[in-house]
């Protein structure tokens, strides 16, 4: 069907663009294809440096020189294949590519008598284009999966992403500020490996012995590993230039920081690589659009949309790539809006494929994650305290799970009412008294986190101490706006306050039990009402959202969250806030009912649906990650510390005799990211001003600005969403959040070294010796970075033996700034 | 008021003559021949208007003869400026206070009054009148500002006196403006940026480098800074234009320019306000334990008193006080005590039952520590003295009252388990050896064989035996350690933090050899002699950096909202009611202003999107100049609008209703902008509306004056509001 629509639709596509000449000689370019360098047809002769991908018709000339050509034997590992060929024919920089496939088939026979090229030297290119991508695979594999076994114990946050993976194979409930779906691919992948989820993972340092951890480790070697040849295909697709391609491989490969972190079972590298796999179809897809609606195209908007529902998946700084995807989405939608010869129709399918492929995909990804997620997380366990009585219902194991319970309040019931913000507890009163100069010496109420007698509390009508349970008596159910009494069941005292400052919180009134035998004064008299409910109605179990507020002062029953001392068992403080906002400490939910006289339901009917599921989970991820506050006086890495390197994180251990690892970057590879960054918008704002002024730029150096200008500035731009959101954040920040920023980081410097070799090649006049800096240049870099990994690589693998500052040490000598602690 | 006189002529006339003298005196005599004419056009719609914003603003000015609201929080620093008192108040730079001082210095405050309660009666020496002069002032010339900034950008008159009306009647901008409060001076800068950006664009068009355009660009960059100074409200004019003036050689000129004017002068006037805030305030006071040492000791009185004529260089037998340099939780001392840790903690780990140290955050005599040198056991300072150097090995600080040195050991802390225990060293016989050696670390030194100073060095203890560092954690310790803060031995993190670095606050050379004479040394007072002095600048950047760090305890208050709240004015405050009458004044705006401002902004977006759509499909619908007015209007008055409002989202402080009126009064400059192109472009037919709109704003008037100066008997209800406000209006 879908199959259906998108022929049908390509093919009026195809004839909505009358400009294209179909696949005939030269052709002009369509406006909107950004992304790619324009290939020119009169290429000099010096565009032999290193492969790039040719123009979209080859002159004769050019031809003949191609053969000629050889990659530089370092650049090219060996390989002949200077020039690359749009991969398999599809999403090529042509203009001249129809939009159908049948189409294309046409142009192909079209074009077949212009391409004397050899099949076999083509397939020779090919080959070796290929050979070369696996050379980078297999590296950045062979790296990662090297000692992946060491250290056999826990390292760092692998206590918190492997015990969450063990819960999902034992399908007990927890509660975590990432969303689901990188935990459940750890779990998925132990799982597969043989893991039985018993192993406890209770601290940093803990041996795994017999447990098999290789698994879910060996996943996440994987996704790390992966990133390395995506970046490489990005670099390519961007820069067309293969040495570019290489360095950014080469980058990524021996930078110690991501090694690191790909070598244990952490979130980052799953997030890391979405958010790659993303960025890489996303520059495929743009270089499909002078196609738009093929297969191709669509293969790749798509795959752009699961992925971006992976990244988002795995952490919430996914979000950012899907605002790069966005923000590119948008500027592109523009251009084709700037585009007249496009009618409105067209235009209208463009938006929606894209709204399709972009939103609607994405999205339903996402909740299917957590379809998931809430569907395999049947059991009770260490999260259910965080989520509301109601959700806690659904978890077996928990007391709530098949209850019975009355539905509606009613005089003369027995309740526990629990505080809505997370690890409050229940209402709660004892038998021990304010102590002496704190507010009035009554009885205590406060709030507790565990299930207890004291809980209990009676509603009673305010004006009448009658049994209500009297059976002559008809039931007769509290309502919004109602006046109450609410008594204590162990004590019969009322609940009470009055105009005494709270023991904590000196702005709020004390509240306290009084009365004997449920007769007080009218101190004890609340006015019950719901939230966003009509007067009249009546207070549901579980579900309504209920405040109290005192009648004669006004003001609201909450709790502080504060910890009383001592003498009130450390239990938390109850006051009467007279600020009448609406947060959660002041808003109560009635949880336990006992009432012999009304029906009892299976909770099973106020149970959740799945998009309120959905909106009480993302609201308590969003708390709990405010919640990541830094204390004071703690070491918290700051934003700006991170792509200069400052500081690096200890993954284990501490002492001379311990297994070492410790995540830090190449200083050598996070440097030049660095300087790089400036190198690139010093040369990137000359060639904006150069444009600008309308300045000529002899073909060869347009083509390299436009490289620069629009490559470089999406890996920019990618840089600052990854990086720049941090300044903004509350929360604690450590290191690693740095690192999706560094893989775009290592992309442009990897893009702009190759460009500015090549504008220094060029500036030179004789052929060979341009040949030679462009080929010595990259040279340099790739063994300098393979250097520098040999000599940081102990950071990675783990190191023994004596301290840095100890000359006797491996690492002596690279301890080059003080704030490294190896 | 626009004026233009002949004397413009006379001055071009000059200038052009000025080039012979020849010329020039042919020119005078000229001037004599004819009679001296001077033609002046007066706008009296400006007249009416300024007039009008004075009446209501300066109209029983001194009534409530009472503390309103955040008066309570301004006079406290008006008194401090009267008394020449340091303070810090983390909620802004110094201008706008400075300016409301400066009222209270002409009306001839002597600061005495204690602000302490909302509604207190002022005393008689307080001069009411003057004190609130200039936010009233400043909010009455806000509303001719209004309607100049409406012509300048380019539309009728009518739309910009509905602009200046809107502002006029605005009852929430009236009761602002005639208290002590910031916000009126805030807006009336902001509003100047914007107008003289206006001017000087508008100039740039006809006569660059003209005086006028001179005079238009600084008077941009001054009230660009005094708009900072105030508040931390973001100017808003832009550099839209820069980029589009015509590459020519004089492109540099015109950078030059713009940089003098728009980047370098702003920062001079930026400094200079702290110049003069640091130069009036030159006594110490109730805020000066949150700056370092070295400033405190550069106020009068305070810490100086103390430390004044203390030797310089710390040497061996130096006794000294060591301040913590973070200052958070709160600023202390190291400090130690005859009590030891407990045996056994609460949670059963163990302690090595040494003598306690502690931060204490209170001036004690247990607070002194003697520097001494491990080869020797004297603890008095040689003659001449012998200084301590960077990377030395000190024994470090004998502990003054009980003569125990400090030692850090293999014994985790009792509250951060993950460093070392410090204590100072008590021999038990238990084959615990004594770790009390520790090297100087100066960390802002400026050569390795740096001399300790006193307040200003800022020094690290790194434990010789383990490379610990000592270190304040913060935590406040259990009873037992009568709730100091805890002192640990950080070895984990050897990198920079302020709280493992110290600086010598109280010094002297100790001169008793016998622990009696020691202990009464300790407790006499230090003498009394020079001072040491910071550079403004050293002064400027601690200020400034404190002032941006100081974090306010994030109190709940009853009128406290949030910036949602504000759009659809779901909020108010209550500020001010008399205890007797219950006449009240309310800081309510008007919701037929608020509604129609939003709605006016919502109207802008959506108009803009279409016509930006429509542009791109080449369909212009507006002229060229039309397109470019209602760009320029919406950059500067949404744009204004925006920059003023959104980054409140992310504020965590304490939100009032009040922090939204800058951004209103941008907000009600888009409402006529807007009603006129839609009459004008849009529906001809809509001239009865935009009639209907100011006769009903007319109407309002009447109730906006009612909540800021006119008592009423009784409880207050405002009838017509219960469309908005949830919560009861009546105050009882």
């Amino acid at each position: 069907m879908l199959c259906a629509t998108s022929r049908l639709l390509a093919a009026r596509a195809a004839s909505a663009l009358p400009a294209h000449p179909r696949g005939r000689g030269p052709v002009p370019r369509s406006r909107r294809r950004e992304l790619h360098f324009p290939g020119h047809p009169e290429l000099p002769p010096g565009d032999l440096l290193a492969g790039r991908f040719a123009g979209p018709s080859v002159s004769t000339g050019r031809r003949a020189i191609l053969r000629r050509g050889r990659m530089p034997p370092a650049a090219g590992g060996g390989l002949a294949g200077s020039e690359l060929r749009p991969r398999r024919g599809r999403c090529g920089s042509q203009a001249a590519r129809a939009a159908g496939r049948d189409v294309a088939t046409e142009t192909a026979t079209a074009r077949s008598p212009k391409r004397p090229a050899p099949p076999s030297s083509r397939r020779f290119e090919a080959a070796g284009r290929w050979a070369l991508l696996a050379l980078v695979t297999l590296t950045s594999f062979a790296t990662r999966f090297h000692r992946l076994d060491q250290p056999p114990h826990i390292c760092w946050d692998e206590t918190h992403f492997g015990k969450m993976g063990s819960y999902y194979i034992n399908r007990t409930f927890f509660f975590d500020v990432h969303p689901p779906l990188g935990k459940m691919l750890i779990g998925l992948a132990g799982y597969l490996s043989g893991y039985d989820g018993t192993f406890l993972f209770q601290k940093p340092g803990d041996n795994y012995e017999h447990h098999s951890y290789m698994g879910m480790r060996g996943f996440c070697a994987f996704l790390g590993s992966m990133l390395i040849p995506l970046a490489y295909l990005t670099v390519l697709e961007l820069s067309r230039s293969l040495p570019a391609a290489l360095l950014t491989a080469a980058l990524l490969t021996f930078d110690t920081g991501c090694l690191t972190l790909s070598q244990y079972i952490l979130l980052d590298p799953i997030l890391m690589f979405f958010i790659m796999a993303a960025m890489l179809s996303m520059v495929k897809y743009n270089s499909c659009a002078n196609r738009p609606f093929s297969a191709p195209w669509w293969f790749w908007l798509s795959l752009t949309g699961v992925n971006l529902a992976g990244a988002l998946g795995v952490k919430f700084v996914g979000l950012f790539i899907i605002l790069q995807v966005g923000w590119n989405t948008l500027s592109d939608l523009w251009h084709l809006f700037g585009d007249l010869s496009l009618s409105m129709v067209t235009l209208g399918k463009h938006l929606t494929a894209r709204i399709l492929c972009l939103i609607v995909l994405p999205l339903a990804l996402y909740i299917a994650t957590y379809a998931v997620h809430f569907m395999v997380l049947n059991k009770s366990g260490p999260g259910d305290g965080f989520f509301s009585s109601a959700f806690q219902a659904r978890l077996s194991g928990n007391n709530l799970h098949n209850a019975s319970i009355p539905e509606h309040l009613a005089y003369g019931s027995v309740i526990t009412v629990k505080n809505l913000r997370m690890a409050i507890g229940y209402l709660h009163s004892h038998r021990h008294f304010y102590p002496e100069g704190v507010g009035a010496r009554q009885q205590q109420v406060t709030t507790y986190l565990h299930k207890d007698y004291n809980n209990l509390w009676i509603i009673k009508k305010h004006n009448s101490n009658s049994d209500p349970l009297d059976p002559s008596h008809p039931v007769e159910f509290v309502r919004h706006g109602d006046i109450i009494r609410l008594e204590h069941k162990e004590t019969s005292r009322n609940l009470h306050s009055h105009y005494h400052e709270a023991p904590l919180t000196r702005k709020h009134y004390q509240v306290t039990g009084y009365g004997i035998n449920g007769s007080g004064d009218s101190n004890d008299f609340w006015r019950i009402e719901v939230i966003n409910r009509k007067f009249g109605n009546r207070i549901k179990v579980l579900r309504s959202r209920i405040r109290l507020i005192h009648l004669v002062t006004g003001c609201v029953l909450g709790s502080s969250g504060k910890v009383l001392p001592k003498w009130g068992w450390e239990q938390l403080e109850v006051t009467c806030t007279p600020y009448l906002k609406e947060t959660l400490s002041s808003i109560w939910n009635v949880e336990d009912h006992i009432n012999p006289k009304l029906p009892n339901i299976s909770l099973e009917v106020l149970q959740p649906s799945f998009p309120e599921i959905m909106l009480e989970s993302h609201l308590v991820m969003i708390r709990g990650n405010n919640g990541l506050k830094p204390k004071d006086n703690e070491f918290t890495s700051k934003p700006w510390h991170w792509p200069i390197n400052f500081q690096g994180l200890r993954f284990s251990g501490v002492n001379d005799t311990d297994f070492r690892v410790y995540l830090l970057g190449n200083p050598v590879i996070w440097w030049l990211n660095l300087l790089s960054i400036a190198l690139y918008v010093l040369s990137a704002s000359i060639f904006a001003v150069a444009v600008q002024r309308g300045v000529h730029l002899p073909v060869k150096v347009e083509g390299l600005s436009q490289v620069l200008l629009r490559g470089g500035g999406q890996l920019l731009f990618g840089w600052m969403m990854h990086y720049f959101p941090f300044f903004l954040m509350g929360r604690v920040l450590y290191f690693h959040h740095y690192f999706p920023a560094m893989l775009f980081s290592s992309m442009l410097t990897g893009l702009l070294w190759d460009t500015l070799l090549r504008l220094c090649a060029w500036s030179l006049a004789s052929y060979p010796l341009a040949r030679c800096v462009h080929v010595l240049g990259i040279l340099t870099l790739l063994l300098g970075t393979a250097y520098s990994f040999y000599l940081f690589h102990p950071l990675a693998y783990g190191m023994v033996g004596p301290l840095a500052q100890d000359p006797r040490s491996p690492m002596a000598g690279l301890r080059w700034l003080e704030s490294w602690d190896f | 008021m626009g004026r233009r006189s002949s004397r413009r002529e006379l001055f071009l006339c000059f200038s052009r003559a000025s080039s012979s003298p020849g010329l020039l005196f042919c020119k005078m005599l000229g001037f004599l021949q004819h009679p001296v004419m001077v033609t002046a056009e007066v706008n009296l719609n400006m007249v009416a208007l300024t007039a009008m914003g004075l009446l209501s603003r300066l109209w029983q000015l001194a009534y409530p003869r009472a503390v309103v609201f955040d008066e309570v929080y301004y006079g406290q620093y008006i008194s401090f400026y009267m008394k020449r008192i340091f303070f810090l108040d983390g909620s802004g730079p110094p201008f706008g206070h400075m300016l409301l001082a400066l009222g209270g210095y002409l009306g001839g405050f002597d600061g005495n009054f204690l602000w302490n309660r909302i509604g207190a009666e002022y005393s008689s020496n307080v001069p009411v009148w003057s004190l609130r002069l200039l936010p009233a002032l400043s909010g009455a010339l806000s509303v001719p500002m209004a309607y100049e900034i409406v012509r300048e950008l380019g539309f009728s008159h009518c739309a910009a006196t509905g602009a200046a009306l809107l502002v006029l009647i605005e009852n929430a901008l009236i009761t602002q403006s005639r208290l002590m409060l910031l916000e009126s001076v805030l807006i009336f800068f902001n509003l100047l940026a914007v107008l003289s950006y206006l001017k000087f664009s508008n100039s740039q068009k006809h006569r660059p480098f003209s005086p006028r355009w001179w005079f238009w660009l600084v008077l941009t960059g001054v009230a660009c800074s005094c708009a900072v100074g105030t508040g931390l409200g973001p100017p808003s004019p832009g550099w839209g234009d820069v980029p589009s003036v015509l590459w020519q050689v004089r492109v540099l000129c015109h950078l030059l320019a713009r940089a003098a004017a728009l980047v370098v002068l702003p920062i001079l006037v930026y400094l200079l306000f702290f110049y003069i805030h640091l130069l009036l305030l030159y006594r110490s006071g109730p805020h000066d334990q949150i700056m370092s040492s070295a400033f405190q000791a550069s106020l009068e009185g305070g810490l100086a008193r103390v430390t004044q004529g203390q030797p310089l260089e710390v040497a061996f037998g130096s006794q000294v006080t060591l301040k913590n340099v973070f200052g958070q939780p709160v600023p202390c001392w190291l400090h130690s005590h005859q009590s030891t840790y407990p045996m056994i903690y609460e949670n059963g780990r163990g302690s090595s039952h040494q003598q306690q140290v502690t931060c204490y955050p209170f001036k004690d005599v247990n607070n002194w520590w003697i520097v001494k040198d491990p080869g020797r056991h004297q603890l008095v300072v040689n003659n001449p003295p012998r200084p301590v150097r960077h990377g030395d090995v000190v024994q470090l600080l004998v502990h003054g009252m009980t003569t125990r040195l400090l030692n850090t050991h293999d014994v985790a802390a009792p509250l951060s388990p993950h460093a070392q225990e410090v204590s100072c060293y008590v021999d038990y016989n238990i084959s615990m050896p004594p770790q009390n050696l520790w090297r100087l670390d100066i960390v802002n030194r400026e050569s390795d064989t740096d001399v300790w100073k006193t307040i200003l060095s800022e020094v690290r203890f790194v434990h010789v035996n383990t490379s610990a560092i000592l270190k304040l954690s913060g935590v406040p310790l259990p009873d037992w350690g009568f709730r100091q803060l805890e002192v640990v031995g950080e070895k984990l993190f050897r990198g920079y933090h302020e709280s493992t670095v110290w600086n010598v606050e109280e010094h002297r050379y100790g001169r008793s050899q016998e622990q009696k004479e020691r202990e009464l040394e300790l407790h006499s007072p230090t003498q009394v002699d020079i001072s040491r002095n910071l550079s403004f600048m050293a002064r400027f950047s601690e200020l400034q950096w404190r002032m941006l760090t100081v974090r306010s305890d994030d109190s709940e208050h009853k009128y406290s909202s949030t910036p949602l709240d504000w759009v659809m004015l779901d909020t108010n405050i209550a500020y001010w009611l008399h205890p007797r009458t219950s006449a009240q004044i309310h800081l309510l705006g008007n919701v037929v202003i608020w509604a129609s401002a939003s709605l006016a902004t919502l109207a802008y977006a959506l108009l803009f999107v279409w016509y930006l759509l429509r542009r791109r499909r080449r369909v212009c619908d507006l002229p060229e100049d039309c397109w470019l007015r209602w760009v320029l209007a919406g950059a500067l008055c949404a744009g204004g609008w925006a920059v003023n409002y959104l980054p409140f989202f992310l504020m965590e402080k304490t939100l009032f209703l009040y922090h939204y009126l800058p951004a209103l009064t941008f907000q009600i400059l888009l409402l006529p902008v807007v009603l006129e192109h839609v009459s004008d472009h849009l529906a001809p037919c809509t001239h009865s509306v935009w009639s209907c709109w100011v006769g009903c704003k007319t109407a309002k008037k009447r109730q906006g004056r009612a909540g800021s100066s006119r008592p009423r008997q009784g409880p207050v209800l405002l009838r017509g509001r219960w469309w908005t406000q949830p919560g009861p209006l009546l105050l009882t």
